[in-house]
């Protein structure tokens, strides 16, 4: 396959960045989209041009580490992550434009690789549970009804990876936030900081200049785990539950 | 914003009902909204329950616009001019919802219009009348089509803004679930629709000539 390549190349935060073109030959299409610019690295690298610099780590699809924007879409046109997106999903003379996720709050480090550290400070904010530790409690030792099981695992398959953010019309990480407090709002362990937790998420939330949700719904439709935008609903009742209790 | 968006959707299918008494005839129409003034009379002074509405409907879009604006002014903020995307794809996003920030300003636009032609009366195309009947079927006579024409483009974008808006407001104040999002999705487009739709039905009926 020929591919040519429209990449985002950005020296620093403080750079303004620019698009770059690039012309691949001989792409195999059982290759993975990484693995792609892994090709066109070894090409710059040859050449003597800098390599583009992007995230990615499992190569799996359950790390999260690795997420562009390509053709406008987060992850590409397949419904998974980066790394598990292949080129047989392009055709043969095809131009892909390939960016970098653009939110204030997740600032360019260089080319595609953003920090995301601001998913990291929503967590440390609330996304947790204060539980004695020690060794693994017998499975049955508390019973959680099937349904809620479900819910919070469906919930907790959410990677971090920010797609939900670079997907926003608004740059909202309400589906982030809202996959991990439903995540822990529906399991026993999460009970006692339920209230606080959903307050103290959205306050840094709000900190991280994220936007506000209009439930738009481009979150769940990109998002390479499936996270239903029912969780947003499931945060808002949370929230307006803590509010009327006078939490927060 | 969804609240203050609640009450307004409630106010414009009572505005609706009201609306589609011009096809019981001229009596029936001015003296529905007669009894407008007299609402909660004599428990309350005359035009007392009409001016508490007033108040608590302009409250309401006070705090929408405000809310509105906040939210605008936060995507901005999360996602300055500078770092917008070279390439951009809708994936999910439906018309309605896209419409929704300049589609709310052509809907102020279109209140304020809307209200001083068939509320105050000052603007009067076709002439002005003590009688709201007779303001509605001069101001939208064949000849003042461009009338007609602004109010059919606001009353559809109007029905968007519904569309999208009754939708978000539901999920917002908690009640979306999975089994349950094509449901709110329906109510939305179902109410949206007959909101059009009847609001369409009198000025259109008095330009083709079937109400006069």
């Amino acid at each position: 396959m020929n591919i040519t390549l429209r990449v985002w190349r950005q020296k620093g935060t403080d750079d303004e960045g620019r698009l770059a073109t690039y012309k691949l030959t001989d792409v195999s299409p059982d290759m993975s989209f990484l693995e792609m610019l892994d090709v066109l690295n070894e090409k710059l690298t040859l050449e003597g041009e800098d390599p583009v610099a992007f995230d990615h780590d499992c190569r799996e699809g359950i790390c999260g580490a690795c997420g562009v924007v390509i053709d406008g879409e987060a992850h590409g046109p397949e419904r998974t992550t980066t790394c598990q997106l292949h080129m047989r999903s392009f055709k043969d003379g095809d131009t892909i434009t390939v960016e970098p996720w653009r939110a204030k709050a997740f600032p360019v480090i260089k080319d595609l690789v953003v920090d995301r550290g601001a998913f990291d400070r929503i967590i440390q904010a609330g996304g947790y549970i204060s539980a004695p530790t020690g060794t693994a409690p017998d499975a049955h030792a508390m019973p959680v009804p099937k349904p809620d099981a479900d819910r919070a695992f469906d919930a907790a398959t959410c990677i971090s990876c920010g797609a939900c953010v670079a997907a926003c019309p608004n740059a909202s990480s309400m589906l982030f936030t809202a996959a991990k407090v439903t995540h822990l709002g529906m399991l026993p362990q999460g009970q006692p900081e339920r209230a606080s937790r959903v307050v103290k998420m959205i306050n840094q939330q709000d900190e991280e200049d994220f936007g506000g949700c209009t439930n738009i719904g481009e979150c769940a439709a990109v998002c390479p785990k499936g996270i239903p935008l029912d969780t947003i609903s499931q945060l808002n009742r949370d929230l307006l539950g803590s509010l009327s209790k006078g939490v927060g | 914003m969804a609240v203050t968006g609640a009450i307004l959707v409630l106010y414009l299918i009572a505005h609706m009902y009201g609306n589609l008494k011009i096809f019981s005839g001229q009596e029936a129409f001015d003296g529905y909204a007669h009894s407008l003034r007299e609402l909660g009379y004599p428990m309350l002074p005359e035009n007392g329950l009409l001016w508490i509405l007033r108040v608590v409907l302009l409250a309401s879009v006070l705090i929408h616009i405000y809310a509105a604006v906040a939210l605008w002014a936060r995507a901005r903020r999360a996602r300055p001019a500078a770092q917008r995307y070279k390439v951009n794809k809708r994936v999910a996003r439906s018309y309605a919802s896209y419409t929704m920030r300049y589609g709310g300003v052509l809907i102020a636009l279109f209140v304020i219009f809307h209200i001083l032609h068939l509320t105050t009366n000052h603007i009067a195309p076709g002439g002005r009348s003590d009688s709201p009947y007779e303001r509605l079927v001069n101001g939208f006579q064949p000849e003042f089509w461009y009338v007609t024409l602004f109010y059919v483009l606001s009353v559809i974008m109007v029905g968007l803004h519904l569309r999208h808006g009754i939708w978000s407001a539901l999920a917002t104040l908690g009640a979306n679930m999975s089994r349950r999002q094509g449901t709110l999705n329906a109510i939305a487009l179902g109410i949206s629709l007959i909101v059009t739709v009847g609001f369409l039905l009198p000025p259109l009926a008095v330009t083709f000539g079937l109400v006069s």
